[in-house]
C-alpha cells in the first residue's frame, strides 16, 4: 500500500514536471508562415500577359522561374496582340523582349535618375516613379514597331498624367479623394 | 490569301476576345486576390526627395471610391513584402516587410535584412525596424522614422495609376480601332491602401542596380 503510494506521487510529481515543461515561456511559439498570394513589379504584366489560369500560376512563380515557364507564352500573347511584331523601339526581338518582360522584376538604379522610361536611353527601366506614363511605354513597345511609328492610334492612350498632383516630399502619394 | 489573311485577323481576334477582361495594373489581376487584402494594384521605386534616398510604394485593395475608402483596412494576416535582388540573379537577397497589427492599429516594419526564408514563403524577419499609425482617412499623412534614417506610412492615398482602360477594352472586343484622341482615366477618383518605405540606398548593397519585387502573403 505503501509502496503504491510511493509510486503514484512519483508518477503524478512526473506528470507535473512534464506539464511545468509544457508551460516553460522560454519555450519558442510555433513560427508563423505567410504564404505568397500575388506579386507585382513592372506595371500590368500578368494582367496583358497571361490568361486563365496562368494568371493564378505566375503571381506564385519566384522571379527566378519565372522565364522558364512564362516566355514562350508572353511571346505567343504579343504576337496576339500584334501579328506585325518584328522589333521594337529598343530594338528587341519577340524573344528578347518577353524574356524581359516574363522575369517579373523592377529594374532600379541606386546611382542616378529613377524611371520607367523618360526618352534617354541610358535612363530606361531604371525604375518608375508615381508620374512615369508607364501605360504609354508599354502600349508603344507592342505596337510600336522599331521606329515607335507603327499603329499610331494604339501606342498612346492619351491619359498622360494622375488625375491628382504628387507630392515633393514623403509621402509623396496624393491625398486620397 | 486574302481568306488566308482573314482567318489569320479572325484567330487573333478570338485570341484576345477569350484571353478574358484585362482589368488594369496589377489590379484584381487573378481570382485568388479579387477583393481581398492581398490584391497588389501596383510597385513604384524611385529616388527620393533625398537623392541618397529610394522610395518603395507598395499599393493594394483598388478601386476604392471615396465612399468605401473610410472603411478600408490593412488586414493582420496580411504581409506586405518588398524583395531585393542585389546581385542580379532575380533572387531576393534582402527583404523589407510589412505587417499590420490590429490592436494598435499600426504598420510595423522589419528589414531591410537577409531573410532566413526565400521564395513563397515567408516569415517575418529579425526585429521591428519602424512602426507608424495608419493615417485615417481625411487625416494628414503620419509619418514614422526609424533610428537607421528610414521613414514609413501606411494608408488610404489616391491611386497614382492612369490608363483609359475602358477603351483599351473597346480596342481588344473589335469595338474599337484605337485610343480616343483625349482619353479617359478610368482610375481618376479612386484610392488605394498604401505603404511607403524610404530608406537609405546603402542599405540595400549592390553595384548600382536592383531588381525589387512586391509580394502580398497570406498568413497560413
Amino acid at each position: 500500500m505503501k509502496t503504491t503510494i510511493k509510486l503514484l506521487t512519483l508518477i503524478i510529481s512526473g506528470s507535473i514536471f512534464f506539464a511545468a515543461c509544457k508551460k516553460d515561456p522560454k519555450t519558442p511559439a510555433a513560427t508563423v508562415y505567410y504564404q505568397q498570394q500575388d506579386q507585382a513589379a513592372r506595371p500590368a504584366i500578368n494582367t496583358v500577359f497571361n490568361v486563365g489560369a496562368d494568371k493564378e500560376t505566375f503571381n506564385v512563380t519566384v522571379p527566378s522561374a519565372m522565364a522558364a515557364a512564362f516566355q514562350t507564352k508572353f511571346q505567343a500573347r504579343l504576337l496576339a496582340l500584334n501579328p506585325a511584331y518584328t522589333t521594337n523601339a529598343l530594338t528587341q526581338d519577340a524573344v528578347t523582349f518577353t524574356g524581359l518582360l516574363a522575369t517579373d522584376v523592377l529594374n532600379v538604379s541606386t546611382t542616378g535618375k529613377t524611371t520607367f522610361f523618360d526618352g534617354v536611353p541610358a535612363n530606361t527601366l531604371s525604375g518608375r516613379t508615381l508620374n512615369d506614363d508607364v501605360i504609354d511605354v508599354e502600349l508603344l513597345l507592342i505596337f510600336g514597331g522599331p521606329l515607335g511609328t507603327s499603329n499610331p492610334s494604339l501606342t498612346s492612350d492619351h491619359v498622360d498624367a494622375n488625375d491628382k498632383v504628387f507630392l515633393t516630399a514623403f509621402p509623396y502619394e496624393a491625398t486620397p479623394f | 490569301m486574302k481568306h488566308k489573311k482573314l482567318l489569320f485577323s479572325a484567330i487573333a481576334a478570338l485570341t484576345l476576345v477569350t484571353g478574358g477582361i484585362i482589368y488594369a495594373s496589377d489590379h484584381i489581376d487573378a481570382p485568388t486576390v479579387t477583393g481581398q487584402s492581398t490584391d497588389i494594384t501596383d510597385l513604384y521605386v524611385f529616388q527620393g526627395a533625398n537623392t541618397s534616398n529610394l522610395v518603395l510604394v507598395g499599393n493594394t485593395q483598388g478601386l476604392l471610391t471615396p465612399a468605401t475608402t473610410g472603411a478600408a483596412k490593412f488586414d493582420e494576416n496580411t504581409l506586405i513584402q518588398f524583395s531585393i535582388d542585389n546581385n542580379n540573379d532575380n533572387i531576393e537577397d534582402l527583404v523589407i516587410q510589412c505587417k499590420y497589427d490590429a490592436a494598435s492599429n499600426t504598420m510595423k516594419v522589419y528589414g531591410p535584412v537577409a531573410p532566413s526564408e526565400k521564395g513563397t514563403r515567408s516569415k517575418l524577419e529579425g526585429n521591428e525596424i519602424a512602426s507608424v499609425a495608419v493615417t485615417a482617412y481625411g487625416s494628414s499623412a503620419v509619418i514614422g522614422t526609424a533610428s537607421n534614417g528610414m521613414s514609413v506610412f501606411a494608408g488610404p492615398r489616391d491611386d497614382p495609376f492612369f490608363f483609359d482602360l475602358d477603351q483599351y477594352h473597346k480596342v481588344l472586343d473589335g469595338t474599337a480601332t484605337g485610343f480616343k484622341s483625349t482619353g479617359t482615366d478610368a482610375f481618376a477618383g479612386t484610392n488605394v491602401m498604401s505603404v511607403v518605405v524610404e530608406v537609405p540606398k546603402a542599405m540595400l548593397g549592390g553595384t548600382g542596380k536592383l531588381n525589387v519585387w512586391l509580394t502580398t502573403r497570406k498568413k497560413v
